[in-house]
């Protein structure tokens, strides 16, 4: 069961293209750039990095609510990427997504009711009655009860909203779910809340999950293994674990230091990086973060560099790991 | 040590047309000469509007300071008129907004918006003002500051909006500063950087900073005292390291505990079970006995005045000497460790 592939992407890349104007080139911007990983069954992945690195587009190719440019992605042995629309929207009931803003993503003319109900209709999953029953039992799961279905979303809190979208994609009992900053909009207090609620519903239902976030400190919580984005590439994969003790990129270290300290009394030694993420429609030569690098070397600024593997399935795509055994060894001894 | 600004039992009153609401009852909290006072709180706690009202950025139709004084430099900016505010601010108080984005006027150019606090407080020549603006960039550390000047926010990243921002609020060099939530909207390696250059300032330019926001680790790294607001009320003050180590309101407690970084990894997280209420709905009692775990009866027919242990101020029923002594004979486990 544990080592079972549930989805692999491969290849993936979704590229927009802005038109200048006529006889002029358009720009395109590589939002997602040949990225590839595999989601086992029943663990939980999170893809984390900067606004703008490509993970939120990553999450919605896979589940194509944007058309992917090329790539594969396979999910339990079918290729997604190939099906035409009306297969892909049956097959949708095994995978979900639970959106990042729980004011934006709920229809504020539709009662609770209706919003858990359309779905179900949908993917004419059961009848009338059924269907209701359903909907309350899936809405005591999520912490929410009966007397809360002919409302409307304007009268829940955000916490309460995030819990109806994770409602919202339960109610097909679903294999997997791509949760998109599901607890970035929430307060602290209620942010632990709904944490809880999806640790417990994965052990429930035996839940896969793709967890795009960019607050470390709850990806460190909750997930099994962690790809780290920058510019709409991967530039390293890892057990969380593992990723925490000893990151072996340059922009994961730097990512990791700039956590914020939970103590006052904590020392904690920073590499600050200079600048900003540079623009995805000119993004940098070579490995696209040699203009941040504090260990540029020559071959950064012109050649991509390869993968480099490391015990327990732990990638890095850096020049400091793959020039030579010597320098391998280096920069193990020295991370 | 001597106190920049006081805040004595601040009340403010929103009428919406139907009813009045008054999201502010009561706070008092004071900031001394170089330090940085954190305010904490989750959304709509108050903690905004407490600040707005020390600029005087309150909307004037619609809220009202009911009571209280705000004592600046041993001023009453309560009572001030319009006209003498804005001598004031921008000069001798400044503010850095949270949005970085929809603060700044998208058809001016940066050095345009810039010059307009050195136009309205100081009395300099164009060049002169041109010449400040570009040194105050290249403080906050913005790269080819001359050529920046002449640009317009949409070229700037959000970084470095920040940092114009920040630039705008030293221009005139503050004796405060207020930074609403400065770091919210910015990713993790940005928000190092920009913390990192309020610290440097801070201390160059000798300004006392209040930094209201909702993260405790930004409090942690960056504050010398702290003020955690709940429902409009200050609900606990205390230097920072005895705050982390010692939180004495149930709901401070619950806060740090609900930290994913404070849970074993996998584990349930410790939360604070319900929600914050709305400020139509506040009843008598204390404000946060709907969520605590230690409520008792008196919780929820009287308000707990502020207990002072030292510099250490909490407000719950649980400080107060004559329950602790009560508890302590009755049941051990609610005593607080």
């Amino acid at each position: 069961m544990e080592n079972q592939v549930l989805l692999s992407v491969k290849n993936l890349k979704k590229y927009y293209e802005i038109s200048q104007g006529m006889f002029k080139e358009k720009i395109v911007v590589r939002a997602v750039d040949d990225v590839n990983f595999t989601v086992m069954k029943g663990e939980t992945f999170a893809l984390v990095g900067e606004s703008g690195c490509g993970k939120s587009t990553t999450g919605r190719a896979i589940l194509r609510l944007t058309e992917p440019t090329d790539g594969e992605v396979i999910f339990n042995g079918t290729n997604l990427a190939l099906l035409p629309y009306e297969k892909m929207r049956s097959l949708r009931k095994h995978m979900q997504m639970v959106f990042q803003d729980p004011y934006a993503s709920l229809n504020p003319k539709k009662s609770i009711r209706q919003i858990l109900m359309e779905p179900l209709k949908v993917h004419s999953k059961f009848d009338k009655k059924e269907s209701l029953q359903k909907v309350i039992s899936i809405l005591q799961i999520v912490g929410l009860s009966e007397y809360h279905l002919d409302r409307y979303p304007h009268e829940f809190s955000g916490g309460q909203r995030q819990r109806i979208g994770i409602a919202r994609a339960m109610i097909l009992q679903p294999d997997f779910i791509i949760a998109d900053e599901p607890v970035s909009a929430l307060d602290v207090s209620v942010q632990s809340q709904v944490i809880n609620l999806m640790l417990e519903l994965q052990k429930e239902f035996g839940l896969t999950y793709l967890f795009i976030s960019h607050d470390l400190s709850v990806i460190q919580h909750m997930t099994d293994r962690v790809a780290v984005m920058y510019l709409g590439k991967i530039v390293e994969i890892a057990k969380t674990e593992d990723l925490f003790n000893n990151p072996k990129h340059p922009y994961t270290q730097a990512l990791l230091s700039a956590v914020p300290i939970t103590h006052p009394k904590e020392k904690k030694e920073r590499i600050i990086l200079k600048g900003d993420v540079p623009s995805p429609a000119n993004p940098p030569s070579g490995c696209t973060f040699h203009p941040r690098c504090p260990f540029a070397m020559e071959i950064c600024k012109s050649e991509l560099p390869d993968q480099a593997r490391f015990e327990e399935g732990h990638t890095v795509n850096c020049h400091l790991y793959s020039q030579n055994k010597e320098e391998i060894n280096y920069a193990i001894s020295h991370s | 040590m001597e106190k920049i600004l006081q805040v004595k039992d601040l009340r403010i009153q929103f009428n919406n047309g139907k009813e009045n609401i008054q999201p502010i009852r009561g706070v008092y909290f004071h900031v001394n000469k170089g330090e940085t006072l954190g305010i904490v709180g989750e959304s709509g706690c108050g903690k905004s509007v407490t600040s707005l009202s020390v600029m005087g950025l309150l909307p004037q139709k619609t809220s009202e300071i009911v009571s209280g004084e705000i004592l600046f430099n041993d001023r009453d900016l309560s009572r001030l008129t319009e006209r003498e505010f804005r001598k004031l601010r921008g000069n001798e108080i400044s503010m850095i907004f949270q949005e970085p984005m929809t603060s700044l006027n998208p058809v001016f150019t940066i050095g345009k918006q810039l010059s307009e606090p050195l136009r309205q407080h100081k009395k300099m020549s164009k060049s002169k003002i041109r010449e400040t603006i570009i040194a105050v960039l290249k403080q906050v550390g913005l790269p080819r500051a001359e050529q920046i000047i002449d640009e317009y926010p949409h070229q700037l990243s959000g970084g470095m909006r920040q940092r114009v921002m920040i630039s705008l609020a030293l221009l005139c060099q503050p004796k405060l500063m207020i930074a609403d939530e400065p770091t919210t909207a910015l990713d993790v390696t940005i928000q190092a950087q920009i913390l990192e250059l309020l610290k440097n300032i801070k201390r160059k330019n000798d300004m006392s900073l209040i930094l209201i926001t909702h993260d405790l680790s930004v409090v942690a790294e960056m504050c010398d005292r702290v003020v955690v607001m709940y429902a409009g009320e200050v609900v606990e003050e205390a230097e920072v390291n005895e705050l982390f180590d010692q939180p004495l309101h149930p709901y401070t407690q619950g806060l740090i505990q609900s930290l994913p970084s404070n849970n074993k990894r996998k584990s349930k997280l410790f939360s604070i079970q319900g929600q914050v209420p709305k400020p139509s709905e506040i009843k008598e009692g204390c404000v946060f006995a709907n969520r605590c775990p230690f409520v008792f009866g008196k919780c929820l027919t009287e308000t707990p005045p502020s207990f002072q242990k030292g510099k250490h101020i909490s407000k719950c029923w649980l400080q107060d000497p004559e329950e602790m002594e009560v508890k302590r004979i009755g049941e051990s486990s609610t005593v607080i460790s």
